[in-house]
Formats: C-alpha cells, sequence, structure tokens
C-alpha cells in the first residue's frame, strides 16, 4: 500500500514541486513532458513487462490526440471527458495493434508494429478533415476543470492538472504491475513457453495488457491535445515512437520508475542542452545515449539499485 | 486396478521423411513411476514434446483420464493436469523463487486475470506457494531472484513449479542433468517424496537413478517402443542389449 500509493504520490508531487520552482516560466515545457511521460508507461507495460518489440507505439498516442480534439471541436469540452474518450480511442487502437502484434514475435513483430506506426502516420496526414493534415488540428480549447479551473494563458492549471493525471495513473499501474495478471506478464516475457506450461494462454492476456497500455497512451495524446489546443502530425511519427524508446531503455525498461525517470531526464536534458546550444543538441543527446548504454545498458535504474547496494554492502 | 491416466494409442511423429515415433502406445496409471530411457536420439524427447502439446502427432491418438487431448492446446493440457519439467531448466528468470512458485499456483487456481489484486500474499496462494517450498527443502530461498542459485537449487525451483499446479501425470526430463553429483541426491529425494497418487513419467540416462526410481521401465529406440516391463527384467532383455550395444558400436565405427 505504502510502495504502491504514498511513494508514487509524494515523489510525483515532489518533482512537480521541484519542475514549478526551476521552469516558472516555461509550464508548457513541462505539461509535454508529462503528456510523453505517458507516453513511455504505456510504452513500458509492453515492452518492459510483456517483452514485446515496438517502434510504432506513437499510433496509439497520436490517434487518441485526434480524437480528443474532435470530440472537444464538435463541443463536448469538459477535460475529463477528454481524458476518458482519449483512453477509450488509445485501449481500441491498442487492443488492435496487439492482436496483430503479439502474433509474432522478435524482429516480425518489430517491422509490424513500424508498419502499423506508418499506416497510421499516413491514414492522419490523407484524413485531413478529422486530422488537419500537415498543418495539424487547431482550435481546441477545452472546458473548465470540474467546471472550476479554466486553462489559463501560463498553463497553471493545465500543469497541475497535467500532474495530477499522472499520478493517479502512476498509482494505478503501481498496483496493476504488483497484480498476479502484471506477474503472469512478466513471465510470458521471461519465458513464453515456460509460460503456456503453467497452463497460461499467452495471446489474450498479451492483447489485454497492449490494450492497457493503449489507454494510458491514450490519456497521454488527450492531453497534449488539452494542453496545447494543437494536434499536429509529429503526434503520430516514427520519431514519436523512437524517441519513446529511447527514453525507456535510458531509464530501465520492466520498471515504471525506469519509464519516469527515464522520460524525465531524457525530456531536460534536452530542453537544457537545446537552449544552450541549438546547432548541436541533438550530437550532444547522440553523445549521451551512447554514454549511458556503454556504462549502464539495462538502464539507469538498475545501474542506481547496484550502486546503491554497492554503497550499503561498502558500509558494512 | 487403478485409474489409467495417460493414455498413447499408436502415436507416430515424423519431420519430412524422418519418422522420429512410431507407433508407440503405453498407458500411465495413477500412482505410476515409470522411467523412459532409450539411446541419444531415440526420440525421447520428442515424444515428452508430443504428449505435452508442444508438437502435435503425426498419427495415433492420446487421451488423458478419458479425454481425448490429441488436439488439445499446451494450457489447456496443463490445466487438465498433464505437467512437464525440461531437460534444460525453464524458469521465469526475472522473478523471484516464491513469484515463481506462486504464478503457478495463481495460475492453477484461475487467479492471473486479476489486475487489482496483491499477487504473491494473496491468502490460500501464499499458504500453497510455502507447502510446496518446503517440501522440497527450498523454503529459505523464497525471497531470492531464481537467477542468483545454483543450477541444483534452480532444478528444485523447476519441480516445484511443477508441484505447485497439482498434477495428475508429472513428466520429468532428466531431472538431475547438469545437477553437480553432490547436489544430485537432494533431487532424488525431492522425488522420492512427491505425492504418491500423481504418476511420474522420468525420462534418464543415468541406470542407477532409474533403479531407484522405477518400478517399470520404457525403452525407446529407434522412435519405437521396443520393450515394457519391471525394472529388474530390463538389463536382461537383448533387444534392449542389441538396442545400446548396437548405439555403442556404431558410435565406436564413427569414432
Amino acid at each position: 500500500m505504502v510502495r504502491q500509493v504514498v511513494v508514487p504520490l509524494v515523489v510525483i508531487g515532489g518533482l512537480g514541486g521541484v519542475g514549478y520552482l526551476l521552469f516558472p516560466d516555461d509550464l508548457a515545457f513541462l505539461t509535454r513532458l508529462i503528456s510523453i511521460t505517458l507516453l513511455v508507461l504505456s510504452l513500458d507495460l509492453v515492452v518492459g513487462y510483456c517483452g514485446i518489440a515496438t517502434l510504432g507505439h506513437a499510433a496509439l498516442y497520436g490517434v487518441s490526440a485526434y480524437v480528443a480534439g474532435n470530440v472537444c471541436l464538435i463541443g463536448r469540452s469538459d477535460p475529463l471527458t477528454l481524458l476518458a474518450v482519449g483512453a477509450l480511442a488509445g485501449a481500441v487502437v491498442g487492443l488492435v495493434s496487439g492482436a496483430i502484434v503479439a502474433r509474432f514475435r522478435g524482429l516480425p513483430q518489430l517491422v509490424l508494429s513500424i508498419a502499423i506506426g506508418q499506416l497510421v502516420g499516413a491514414l492522419s496526414n490523407k484524413l485531413s478533415s478529422l486530422t488537419g493534415g500537415s498543418d495539424g488540428l487547431s482550435g481546441i480549447t477545452p472546458g473548465r476543470v470540474f467546471g472550476v479551473f479554466s486553462f489559463d494563458m501560463f498553463g497553471r492549471t493545465g500543469y497541475a492538472f497535467s500532474l495530477a493525471v499522472l499520478a493517479v495513473v502512476f498509482v494505478l499501474l503501481s498496483r496493476l504491475v504488483a497484480s498476479p495478471f502484471g506477474l503472469i506478464c512478466r513471465g510470458i516475457r521471461d519465458d513464453n513457453l515456460r509460460a503456456r506450461m503453467i497452463g497460461a494462454a499467452v495471446y489474450p492476456r498479451l492483447i489485454a495488457m497492449y490494450g492497457i497500455s493503449g489507454a494510458v497512451a491514450g490519456i497521454g495524446g488527450a492531453l497534449t491535445a488539452i494542453n496545447t489546443g494543437v494536434v499536429g502530425l509529429d503526434s503520430v511519427s516514427f520519431e514519436r515512437s523512437a524517441e519513446g524508446l529511447v527514453m525507456l531503455v535510458l531509464g530501465g525498461a520492466g520498471s515504471l520508475w525506469g519509464a519516469l525517470f527515464g522520460a524525465i531526464i531524457f525530456q531536460v536534458f534536452e530542453h537544457l542542452v537545446s537552449a544552450a546550444n541549438p546547432f548541436h543538441w541533438m550530437t550532444l543527446v547522440g553523445l549521451l545515449l551512447i554514454a549511458i548504454v556503454l556504462f549502464a545498458p539495462r538502464g539507469l535504474g538498475p545501474a542506481a539499485t547496484a550502486l546503491w547496494r554497492r554503497a550499503r554492502g561498502g558500509e558494512r | 486396478m487403478t485409474r489409467a491416466l495417460l493414455q498413447l494409442h499408436d502415436v507416430s511423429r515424423s519431420f519430412g521423411g524422418l519418422k522420429v515415433n512410431s507407433e508407440v502406445s503405453f498407458t500411465l496409471a495413477e500412482g505410476d513411476r515409470v522411467a523412459l530411457i532409450g539411446p541419444n536420439g531415440a526420440g525421447k524427447t520428442t515424444l515428452v514434446n508430443v504428449i505435452t502439446g508442444d508438437l502435435s502427432p503425426s498419427e495415433g491418438r492420446i487421451t488423458f483420464d478419458g479425454h481425448d487431448i490429441t488436439r488439445l492446446s499446451i494450457p489447456a493440457r496443463v490445466r487438465a493436469g498433464l505437467v512437464r519439467s525440461f531437460q534444460i531448466t525453464r524458469l521465469f528468470t526475472g522473478l523471484t523463487v516464491a513469484e515463481n512458485v506462486a504464478l503457478a499456483v495463481m495460475q492453477r487456481k484461475g487467479l492471473t486475470w486479476r489486475m487489482f489484486a496483491g499477487a504473491t500474499f494473496t491468502s490460500g496462494v501464499r499458504e500453497e506457494w510455502r507447502q510446496v517450498l518446503d517440501l522440497l527443502g527450498i523454503g529459505h530461498l523464497a525471497g531470492r531472484p531464481v537467477t542468483e542459485l545454483a543450477y541444483g537449487q534452480q532444478r528444485l525451483v523447476d519441480l516445484a513449479i511443477g508441484l505447485a499446479l497439482n498434477p495428475k501425470v508429472l513428466i520429468l526430463d532428466e531431472p538431475a542433468a547438469g545437477v553437480p553429483h553432490d547436489e544430485a541426491p537432494k533431487i532424488l529425494d525431492a522425488i522420492a517424496r512427491l505425492p504418491a497418487e500423481i504418476a511420474v513419467l522420468m525420462i534418464e540416462h543415468d541406470m542407477d537413478l532409474v533403479f531407484k526410481f522405477a518400478k517399470r521401465v520404457l525403452v525407446l529406440a529407434g522412435g519405437r517402443l521396443i520393450f515394457e516391463g519391471d525394472a529388474a527384467s530390463v538389463t536382461a532383455d537383448d533387444n534392449v542389449r542389441r538396442a545400446y550395444l548396437g548405439s555403442y558400436a556404431d558410435g565406436r565405427r564413427r569414432a
């Protein structure tokens, strides 16, 4: 109970406070960061907990952003409704892509996931009446949160709202991954045949987890529509999928904390470096990734745990 | 008369033109302790894979507890009570000993769709995995990641997973293979303490182990069952001698 509820709430609340103090004039960056963090958490559920390789996860995120944006444009602008709609859209796309992707393993699986991503990307470009095409879907103006807090031009409401959503989702996911269902998914990841040999039907569980993952990505997508008022083709792009995976590997797949910190560290680093050096920041991000893969191949989370253990062992 | 559990009726399996198992028939009944032996390449592991559903037979039928299971999926066979261990240990490498066994318990009880319950410490589940670990003498390892264990201990965890599934038939594929000599007795000991009503089929090379364990022996050679009888008479059988000597002589000639 403490580990799954209190710790996440305190840590995310604390990080939110620190973020507000560090970037008081750049809350738009922080809300974007939170939205992408939800994408990375969602990705962790299938990559880290189920061992499914995917480079098409932005499809789940982007479609939900478009759906939430459109629902807002036709007049249902309550932010919580938009989140629910986004989650539902993401879950549907997740179930469908899960049904396709989980049939395969290894490289064919990876290629299929890319194909789904590209398909959704191409459709988003073509169906410009729904997506605004390359101009993006704009003019999304969400209503007040609980009918009280309106989205102000400084982004304070948006930031607080996003932070609260992230905290709630994180707590729910902590519970999920510690459940029997979460455990069987990790078992399937470790050894598919072994899982079947204890009597578990593997395929339906992978699809179910994909659906849940889709709902989480969908909440992230809906948040970006709500906060920025615009949904562009970048939200369904291959780059978005790939970046999400990089953040996950950076933090350590197979742990929600790894996903959380990977997403935060990568995006803060990118933000600072691109401001300091607009010409070479991509080079520096590349160097950071190479360094991490060399020195902490399983991600920063496991590396930090190992260091902590060694330090404690040294004290004794 | 004890109840027949697993029955093979003329089961064959071919890979392309190569017939690896030909018309194998036998019966395992409640409480049986049977060893399946045979020279390398006799088709023992293929036969196990056909029985457990990893491979489907090219011909023949398999029944389990009175039901035809020839076309049943792997998980469905396990749920019916047909359980195996692996020649090379297969565990959930990212999990602890307790989680490995608890997963088997929860799967058997149909709890693994639960998304908002605690996992290993749910009442009922906890008692069961503790009981199985204690039975095999590895209760003290419960909290350890399985990858940290010695190989002999991992074999015991593999066995614990099998037991946690409450099998009616348990197939052990060379349970002592790769285990250091001083640890092998622990595994034998664990096998000796398996609940009496379970039917156990052990695939084994080590004849000492076979004689200690089995009341009945099946000999597979060239994909065919060439002997079925009690353990005492197996070494006296001419067919068996020829099969083993034949493969030995072949090996010498090739070398």
